[in-house]
């Protein structure tokens, strides 16, 4: 009879943590890629028509500015929540998970703000496409990132303190959305 | 042959607890409605696995069925066969459905079903989202169809039809990133203990630089879909990417060489797992190998970037001189992974020297990855711009290689490890000639083609052929022009035939009870200690590795003790 060694369970191997890793490894391309595609095209139109944005269009930089200015924050706190947890301090901890999910809200608010004040029709010319595809998709990835956080936080808070890596999870992805925010910022409502 | 089982020992020993041990898949025991519920809520990574083999074998007999009646049409132009207004739509099935509806479902179906098993993990990470990817790929697969049969597919005229294509096609990448993601996960975090990264199985490893590049690749052609969704959604003349032919301008890179490449990587790894067991000996040097079979995954560059010419600015900078910086991006982009495919398909190929066991999975593995070698050659040919080859047949004949080196290495993980998976084998026999037939069929389709690329027959990833039924046998060559397409659409009848003779040996032979043992190739990889056909949670304990053939240990260590 031959047979393998047998071992004890094995410690865990952060399998959540790495799951969100590659993911957004993956959304990286997915935006990086629409980027890519958006400069190249702006490109050519600016040499073609020296123009890219419809006429009488302008983006409004106060509630693109304020969206910056909350991305930051929401990293530092997603970082908080972590340190927190690792303390076994489940009332910051908690605090830091809400106000996550709080200024994600107050970002998809302010991009409906900028929707409405720019008031660009979705029937126009490739800019029109483009932008609403990359803001379209900057907001799923916030209300992912804000359903994210209120289950990461009703979890921590409903008992499952010892779920730590969840919580590092979390922070992952929102570190990704920043730096995926930054980079929306810069390309669309700075250089336009 | 040794046989392996469990030491009285470890019944007593806890199950491995760092992932899902619920699979809920237990051997069908119910009938019907009962039996589809559990099928439709697997969880176990073998049953989905299984099921993206079956999609995947549907979607490439339709497929390839059109691929032939396109031949028949395309061997003169005053044949009648198919209304010349599908053309365009008929032509769109073929490259969608080969491609994305065949051999990225049968390579992750694999994949997926096999892994887990590798690498002695009692679970997939994930099961849920990859039973989730898979009923994603499939309503997308559906709905694709559907959308080109009302001449909806891309280049088509309806645009509702155009516009719901766009959103399948990206449900059908959804689904199978979905299962990227899975199989990146479970061979990073849920290895057997002792297994650390130079002992994972060589199909494991393929599997794992495969999936990465996939990952990163599959969602750029994500991205340009979703933008062309939203400009056919909302259309106007002035928008370039709502144009008739924009799903072929922004995204046809998806449906072409190199994209088409990292799907067959998993390619190379079934050959020297196939090649290590029919030897009986350890394949070397190991660590060569892993990196033969990485720098295949460098075409993902060529995915990113699109083009060496996008690159080709960086290197002028650098001051290396116009003909340094025109090779360097070629090089990086198309010469890395057809040097990476050369030097794995050759260390493999020397531990066949010494008289390997013949064994019908091997001749698969040895066929695809002559498939592969010669696909990854004729695409970086395709790219050399002075051979003027792109927008011709050579890039279809190309393609078609590539598609047929994954259905061939698919087959052959079937006959391989179907015993872990149904419980009972396939004839090796039986196979060895269907193999053969495939292989000399997918080379009979794609190398006439190829041949009348060189002489400009005009092919495209997508052709436009609604207007000119004489664009798609139109040469500057002055022989018979339907010499090459004749035998090309011979090559693909006789590689169908052959497909579909082997689809219905396997039925006949994966049903009944299951009687297989649980080696019975002699394998050396962590699988080949489970049973067969292997339970829901693989293995009843963890395992530990100390090689990266733990079983040939095994067996070598009970010779010299005996």
């Amino acid at each position: 009879m031959l047979a393998l060694p047998a071992a004890p369970a094995p410690a865990p191997r952060r399998q959540l943590l790495v799951g969100t890793a590659v993911v957004c490894a993956a959304l990286t391309a997915l935006l990086g890629g629409m980027f890519a595609l958006y400069v190249r095209l702006r490109d050519e139109s600016l040499a073609a028509s020296g123009h890219w944005l419809p006429e009488g269009v302008s983006v409004p930089m106060v509630p693109a500015n304020v969206m910056l200015c909350a991305i930051l924050p929401i990293a530092i706190f997603a970082q908080w929540a972590v340190y927190s947890a690792k303390r076994g301090d489940r009332v910051h901890a908690g605090l830091a998970l809400w106000l996550v999910a709080l200024l994600a809200v107050a970002m998809i608010n302010a991009q409906a703000n900028i929707y409405a004040r720019m008031n660009v029709p979705a029937t126009g010319g490739t800019f029109n496409t483009m932008f609403y595809a990359l803001t379209g998709l900057m907001v799923a990835l916030l209300v992912s990132g804000a359903l994210f956080s209120a289950i990461t936080a009703f979890r921590y808070l409903g008992g499952r303190t010892a779920d730590r890596e969840l919580v590092t999870a979390h922070a992952l992805y929102w570190y990704f959305l920043s730096f995926a925010f930054s980079m929306l910022w810069f390309v669309i409502y700075v250089t336009k | 042959m040794s046989t392996l089982s469990r030491a009285p020992h470890e019944m007593s020993l806890l199950p491995m607890t760092t992932i899902d041990t619920t699979a809920s898949s237990a051997p069908t025991s119910g009938t019907g409605l009962a039996c589809v519920a559990e099928w439709l809520t697997t969880t176990d990574h073998k049953r989905i696995g299984r099921l993206y083999l079956g999609g995947g074998a549907l979607g490439l007999l339709s497929a390839v069925v059109v691929a032939v009646l396109l031949g028949v049409e395309r061997i003169s132009t005053t044949s009648e066969l198919l209304e010349i207004n599908s053309l365009s739509q008929l032509f769109a099935f073929e490259r969608f459905g080969l491609t994305y509806l065949a051999l990225a479902p049968l390579m992750i179906g694999v994949a997926l079903a096999i892994v887990p098993l590798q690498l002695g993990a009692r679970s997939l990470a994930f099961p849920r989202v990859a039973a989730a990817g898979f009923w994603l790929w499939l309503v997308g697969a559906v709905l694709a169809v559907y959308s080109i049969l009302n001449n909806g597919g891309p280049n088509g005229g309806n645009p509702r039809f155009v516009e719901l294509f766009n959103v399948s096609a990206l449900l059908v990448l959804a689904g199978l990133i979905a299962g990227v993601v899975c199989l990146v996960t479970s061979i990073l975090t849920t290895r057997a203990p002792g297994m650390n990264m130079r002992r994972i199985p060589y199909f494991s490893w393929s599997v794992l630089i495969a999936s990465l590049a996939l990952s990163i690749a599959l969602p750029v052609v994500a991205g340009d879909l979703l933008f062309t969704w939203i400009a056919y959604r909302y259309p106007s003349p002035e928008n370039v990417l709502s144009s008739s032919r924009a799903i072929n301008d922004w995204v046809g890179f998806g449906f072409s060489q190199p994209t088409t490449l990292l799907f067959v990587i998993p390619v190379l790894g079934f050959f020297a797992e196939t090649a290590a067991t029919a030897s009986g000996r350890r394949l070397v040097p190991r660590g060569v190998l892993f990196g033969a079979i990485g720098l295949v995954g460098t075409a993902v560059f060529a995915t990113v970037v699109q083009t060496p010419v996008t690159l080709r600015p960086a290197f002028s900078a650098l001051d290396l001189g116009d003909k340094l910086a025109d090779l360097a991006p070629f090089a990086l982009v198309h010469g890395l992974p057809l040097l990476g495919a050369f030097v794995a398909v050759a260390l493999v190929a020397k531990a066949l020297a010494t008289r390997p066991k013949l064994q019908a999975p091997l001749f698969f593995g040895l066929f695809a990855a002559l498939l592969f070698l010669s696909a990854a050659a004729a695409s970086a040919l395709l790219h050399v711009g002075d051979a003027a080859l792109g927008g011709t047949t050579f890039e279809e004949g190309n393609w078609l290689t590539v598609v047929f080196a994954g259905v061939i290495a698919a087959m052959g993980a079937v006959v391989y490890w179907g015993p872990k998976w149904w419980g009972r084998e396939m004839s090796n026999k039986a196979v060895l000639p269907l193999a053969l037939l495939v292989f000399l069929g997918a080379e009979l389709a794609a190398l006439p083609l190829m041949v009348a690329g060189f002489a400009d027959q005009p092919g495209a990833v997508f052709p436009s052929v609604n207007a000119d039924s004489n664009a798609i046998v139109a040469f500057d060559y002055a022989g018979n022009p339907s010499l090459w397409n004749t035998l090309s659409t011979v090559g693909l009848a006789l590689a169908t035939l052959a497909v579909l003779a082997f689809v219905a040996l396997a039925v006949r032979s994966f049903r009944g009870d299951a009687n297989a043992a649980s080696d019975p190739w002699e394998g050396q990889t962590l699988e080949w200690a489970a049973t067969s056909p292997a339970p829901a949670d693989n293995f009843p304990v963890v395992h530990i590795v100390s090689s990266a053939e733990p079983l040939l240990d095994l067996r070598i260590s009970d010779r010299s003790g005996r």
